[in-house]
Parts: structure tokens; sequence; C-alpha cells
């Protein structure tokens, strides 16, 4: 019998995770080494479309799972679905997300076997996925392998793999499935929209800033602020909107260091790091960030890396492809406007 | 309200770790509580303040994971239970999930049981998730907040951290939440908590103890861990009169790269 492998399509509020097409590469490539069928999953209600999709990027089948009680992302019913689909599957990929992690390891619970999160390359060795995987907040790596066990359960850190190109004269069956939801005990009662704007994990450009950013003497707060740690959350404020101005010309993410979440400046859900989001766009802009090691483990797999820091010595120069060494409050907005008469033209 | 807090051991985060042959090591960085199980030790310390109760640590790991109990203790914690047999070396979290279920049914009564979202150090993220299915409880997973929780209902409503935004979620207890940062700002422990810690009995459980007599073999094997390639990078520096002419330049440099 043909292998299968299986793979997750994640997708939140219409939209699919775009690290969903890259697991559809890597699906592709498997089976290339190991012979078989890529087959899709896509569960949720009223999501025929992403099956559409997921033919285009790849896959030669669909499994449709679709039914009211799969409109809100809940693991329990997901991870029951999958077990019943994976249970004589070669490999389960997902695209690593917040929802996929627990998915995987829920599902290697049901089928007793092995799970491998975050995977950002793999070869084959004796039959199996040798997976590598980053670990000490990518300080170390390690190679992880489930060689007994099936199915083999991965998830695909997000921009580790390439997208393939969709093709839309591709045609491939569109399978509805019977489900077994099993017993639903929560309720999602609500979503509140974080402000983030382009997500971390998927932007290609991330702006970030540092404390460095709250750094403007000559800034002199409105006279009604009168609290110091007030005042400089206001100095941050215009700092960051400096950072906002130039992440926006290049259709970029807001990131942000530590220190500056810990300060007030900026919402946790922008934070970079050991302690935040792992990222790895293809240009990291840093502003008045240091470079400290927890923050190096978030974005030092970022192809390009700019930084721009008052001090000559900060860590971050270390790992920059390209440095300037000045005050950001004086470089960003000419650094904005040159990007705009280029990227316009 | 019984709260079982699941803990880990891990080097400091600011250690230089390095591998030789295969073996991780850290220098001479203390080993500490996993920064993420701190934020989990304290979101059970607050909801005993409020609706009393009692919380113990647990750690599946060698003798020396009772440090990572004895701060766990030493911030309030009422007990703490360690989890070692030789048996256990190896075990990855199809293993290590089984095993903290078997403790927590030992346990009894518990109503919750709150996790970090991974460990700093092997960083799978998923063993929270594991033992809420093995003791078919649900699993609230990246809690960013606990909106309510009404122990004699044995309901509890939360806050989880998706990437796209927060998800509101209520369900019945017991149930199992892993959380995150956002959550809380740890407690440093107190004098006299340290102190009471470092007194304290840690009694040890082991596969027997648990009725664990056939451990299953680990699912997957790391055979081999390296350093990440070296980033090969030789900063170059853009320097000009004015910011305009360093703001064109390195746009230059960009393009030219093909970056953008
Ligand atoms: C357990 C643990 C987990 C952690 N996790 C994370 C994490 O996930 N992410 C993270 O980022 N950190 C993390 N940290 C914190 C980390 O150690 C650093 O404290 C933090 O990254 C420093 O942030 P920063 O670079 O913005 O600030 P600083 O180190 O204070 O650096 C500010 C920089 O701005 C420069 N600067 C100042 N003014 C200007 C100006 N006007 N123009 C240009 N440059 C200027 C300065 O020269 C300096 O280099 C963690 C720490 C611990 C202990
Ligand atoms: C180099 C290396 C690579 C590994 N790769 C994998 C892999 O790919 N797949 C796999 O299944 N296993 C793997 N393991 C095994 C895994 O590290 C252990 O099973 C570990 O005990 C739990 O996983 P974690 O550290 O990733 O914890 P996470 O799942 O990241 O931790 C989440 C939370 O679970 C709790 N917790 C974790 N460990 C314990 C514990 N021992 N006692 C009590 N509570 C705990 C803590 O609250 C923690 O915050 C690997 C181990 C090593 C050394």
């Amino acid at each position: 019998m043909a292998n299968k492998i299986l793979v997750y399509i994640d997708h939140f509020a219409g939209q699919v995770v775009p690290a969903s097409w890259e697991a559809v590469g890597v699906g592709t490539s498997l089976a290339e080494e190991l012979g078989g069928d890529v087959v899709a999953v896509v569960l949720g209600h009223e999501v025929e479309e992403f099956a559409q999709n997921a033919i285009q990027f790849g896959a030669g089948g669909v499994l449709v799972g679709d039914a009211p009680e799969l409109k809100d992302y809940r693991p329990e019913p997901f991870a029951s679905v999958l077990s019943q689909l994976a249970a004589e599957a070669e490999v389960l990929l997902f695209p690593t997300t917040s929802r996929t992690r627990e998915l995987a390891g829920m599902v290697a619970v049901d089928l007793e076997t092995g799970v491998i999160p975050d995977v950002v390359a793999f070869e084959i060795k004796d039959g199996s996925v040798l997976a590598t995987r980053p670990i000490y907040a990518g300080k170390l790596l390690t190679k992880v392998v489930c060689s007994e066990k099936r199915p083999q359960i991965l998830t695909l850190r997000g921009r580790a793999f390439p997208k393939p190109e969709p093709d839309p004269g591709r045609s491939g069956e569109i399978t509805p499935i019977e489900m077994e939801l099993g017993e639903i005990t929560t309720e999602v009662t609500g979503y509140s929209e974080s402000k983030v704007g382009v997500s971390l994990t998927d932007a290609a450009i991330i702006v970030s800033g540092g404390r460095g950013v709250s750094n403007n003497p000559q800034l002199s707060p409105p006279a009604e602020i009168t609290d110091e740690s007030e005042q400089e959350i206001w100095r941050a404020q215009q700092g960051f909107a400096l950072v906002g101005e130039l992440a926006q010309v290049l259709g970029a993410a807001m990131g942000a260091s530590r220190a500056a979440v810990d300060a007030g400046y900026i919402p946790y859900e922008h934070q970079v790091g050991q302690t935040g989001k792992v990222v790895s766009p293809d240009l990291y802009i840093a502003c008045g960030i240091s470079g400290a090691i927890q923050h190096l483990a978030g974005m030092r797999t970022s192809k390009t890396i700019v930084a721009i820091n008052r001090d000559s010595e900060a860590p971050i120069f270390k790992l920059a492809r390209f440095g300037i060494v000045g005050d950001l409050f004086d470089l960003l907005p000419p650094l904005t406007q040159a990007f705009k008469d280029r990227l316009g033209s | 309200m019984n709260i079982v807090v699941c803990v880990k051991q891990t080097p400091d985060t600011a250690a230089i770790v390095t591998v030789e042959d295969g073996v991780v090591s850290w220098g001479d960085a203390p080993v500490v509580l996993n920064p993420w199980d701190e934020y989990a030790v304290e979101e059970a310390l607050r909801i005993k303040e409020a609706h009393g109760g009692e919380i113990t640590a647990i750690s599946l790991g060698p003798e020396d994971a009772k440090e990572a109990l004895k701060q766990a203790l030493a911030m309030g914690c009422d007990q703490a239970i360690l989890i070692s047999d030789p048996v256990f070396a190896g075990a990855d979290t199809l293993v290590v999930s089984k095993i903290l279920a078997a403790s927590i049914d030992k346990i009894e009564g518990t109503d919750l049981v709150i996790f970090g979202r991974a460990s700093v150090d092997s960083d799978t993220g998923v063993t929270g998730p594991q033992v809420a299915r093995r003791l078919g409880w649900p699993a609230l997973s990246l809690v960013a907040a606990i909106s309510s929780l009404d122990p004699e209902g044995k309901t509890i409503a939360v806050e989880r951290m998706l990437d796209e935004g927060r998800q509101l979620v209520s369900s019945p207890l017991p149930a199992v939440v892993s959380v995150v940062k956002e959550i809380n700002e740890p407690r440093y422990p107190s004098f006299m908590g340290i102190r009471k810690a470092s007194r304290a009995e840690i009694p040890l459980w082991t596969a027997a103890e648990l009725g664990l007599d056939e451990i299953s073999d680990p699912a997957v094997m790391w055979p081999d861990i390296m350093a990440p390639p070296k980033i090969e990078t030789e900063v170059e520096m853009i320097e000009g009169e004015t910011p305009e002419e360093i703001a064109a330049r390195l746009v230059d440099r960009l393009m030219e790269e093909k970056v953008i």
C-alpha cells in the first residue's frame, strides 16, 4: 500500500496560515523520497475553498471535515478527527502555530507515537525522517527521529521551508469525511483580536524597537504628564511611531525587545526573543536594541539583519549584516523617506 | 481548589550553552526552575490566595531536579514530589506525559493542573496538552489570563493567546492549563520561604510506586546534538555625512543585495 503523508492545513478566521503551504511542499518532497501520496486535511466549517488551494499548492487529494462544531478551533475534537485519519498514515505534518503544537502532541498520545515539534530541516535515514530542531532557544540544534512508531508526527517551523508555487491548473480529489467528534465540554465564548497587524511569525520584514526608542531627551512630553515613567512611555511612543512608519512603508511587522515590553512601551504580542516570538524574516531591522543573548535567540536566523544603535560596541552588530552607528531619532525619518522614494518608483 | 504544578529544571537562560560529542554543558551557570514554570507556580499561588486549597509541585527528573522543586516550595507551594527512577532515563514527551498523568492520578482530588508553555531547554511545548489528553481533561493551552474560576460550580474561563489574538474559552474542571508570560509577574521567594524550602522533605516516587511496571519505550530519540552553523556575517558599517546620506546608502546596499 502506498504511504500516506497527511498535511494539516491550519487556518484562523477565514485565513490559512501560510506555513501550511510550506508543509504541503515538505510533504511533496517526502513523497518523492519515501514514495506515497500527499493528502491535505482541512477541518472546520465552510472551509471548502482551502481544499482547492491545497491542491494548487501540490496536495494529491484533500480530506475535508466540515461540521458546525468545528467552526471554532478547540483541540479536543480536532485531535480526535486527526487521530482517526492518521491512524494508518506514515507521516503527519503540521505548520508550527499556536494551535498545532498541542494538536500534534494530543494525536501522538491517541496513536501512542512520537512527536517532533518545530522542525527546521530534515533528511531521510533508514526509511524514517531524521528531523533537525532548535533547542536551548536556538543556541543548539538536535536531530530527532521516530524510527519505529507510526505515524511520524512533525510540526514545521514557518519560513524554514520554501513555499511551493501554486498551480491553478492542478486537479485532485476533494473528499468529505465522516467524523467522530467525541464529547466536547469546552465552549469558545469570544475573541479579542490583537493589534499586531502583520503577524510577526509570517512576516518577510520586521522592524523592531528596543529600550533606545524612548531615549530622546530633546522631546518634551506635554505638561499634563508629570509622572516620570509616564513621560518615558510618552517618549517611547514617539519613538515607536517612527518605527511604525518605517514598518508601514515596508509592509513589515513591528517587533520589540523585552526591555521595551516590560517598560510598557508596547504590548507583549510584539516581543521577539527567547520568551517572546521566534522569527526568521528576510530582513530584520533592529532599532535601539543592544542584542542580548535572549533577544538574539528569537531572531538570529533572520536572513539579513540591519542594526541601528548609538553604541558602536553593542553586541547586535556582531550578528548584523549592515550596521549604522547613530541616533535612531535622526536616522529613521530619512530612512522611511528613502524607502518610500525608492520603492514607490 | 487543589492544584498540581508541573515543573522542570533547566539551565539559566543567560548561560552560554555548548556541546561536545553530543554532550551539552553550560559551564558553571546555575540550574533554575524553568522560567515559564515560575508563571505556573505564581498563578497557582494566586488561585490559592483567592480560593484556598493545596498546591503540589511535581517534577520528573534526576535527583538534582529537587532544586526546581525547592524553588517552587520557596515561592509558596505546600508540598513537592520528585518523580524519579533510572528507568525514566531517555523518556520522550510521550512517556513523560504518561508518568506525569499517573502521578496526578495518584495525588487524587486535583481540580487544576498548571504547566509552563514550554521548557527553555528541549522546548517541545507539548507535555501539558499530552497530559491533558491522557487524563481526559480539557487542554487549555497558552493561557494569558484566567478570567473566572468557580470552585463550587467547577468551571473555569480563560483567555488563550493564539498567534492571531486571544480566544476566550470556558471549560469544566478539572482541566489542564499551560500559561504564558503575560498571565502574571512571578514573586521572588521570601526569606522565610527559602528557609522552609531548604528544610523540606521531598518525597520520591518511583515507577513501582506509580504502578508503572511497564514503562513503554520512548517513540523518539535524539541521536545528535550540535552547535548551529556559525552565521558568517561581516558587518558592513554604513557611514555618511548626514542621516539622509546614510539612509540612501543603506537602501542602495539592500537593493544591490536583493534583500528588498
Ligand atoms: C529569562 C529571560 C528571558 C528573556 N527573554 C527575552 C526576550 O524574549 N526578548 C528580549 O528582547 N529580551 C529578553 N530578555 C531580556 C534581555 O536579557 C535584555 O534585557 C533585553 O533584550 C534588552 O532589551 P534592549 O536591547 O531593548 O535594551 P538595552 O539592553 O537597554 O539596549 C538599548 C540599546 O539602545 C541603544 N540606544 C539608546 N538610545 C538610542 C538612540 N537614541 N538611538 C539608537 N540607539 C540607542 C543603546 O546603545 C543600547 O544598545 C530576557 C531575559 C531573561 C533573564
Ligand atoms: C536534545 C533533546 C531533544 C528532545 N526532543 C524531543 C522531541 O522532539 N520530542 C519528544 O517527544 N521529546 C523530546 N525530548 C524529550 C523531552 O525533552 C522530555 O520528554 C521532557 O521531559 C519534556 O519535554 P520538554 O522539556 O520539551 O517540555 P515542554 O513540553 O516544552 O514543557 C512544558 C511544560 O511541561 C512541564 N514539564 C516538562 N518537563 C517536565 C518534567 N520532566 N517534569 C515535570 N513537568 C515537566 C513544565 O511545566 C513545562 O513548562 C528531547 C530531549 C532532549 C534532551
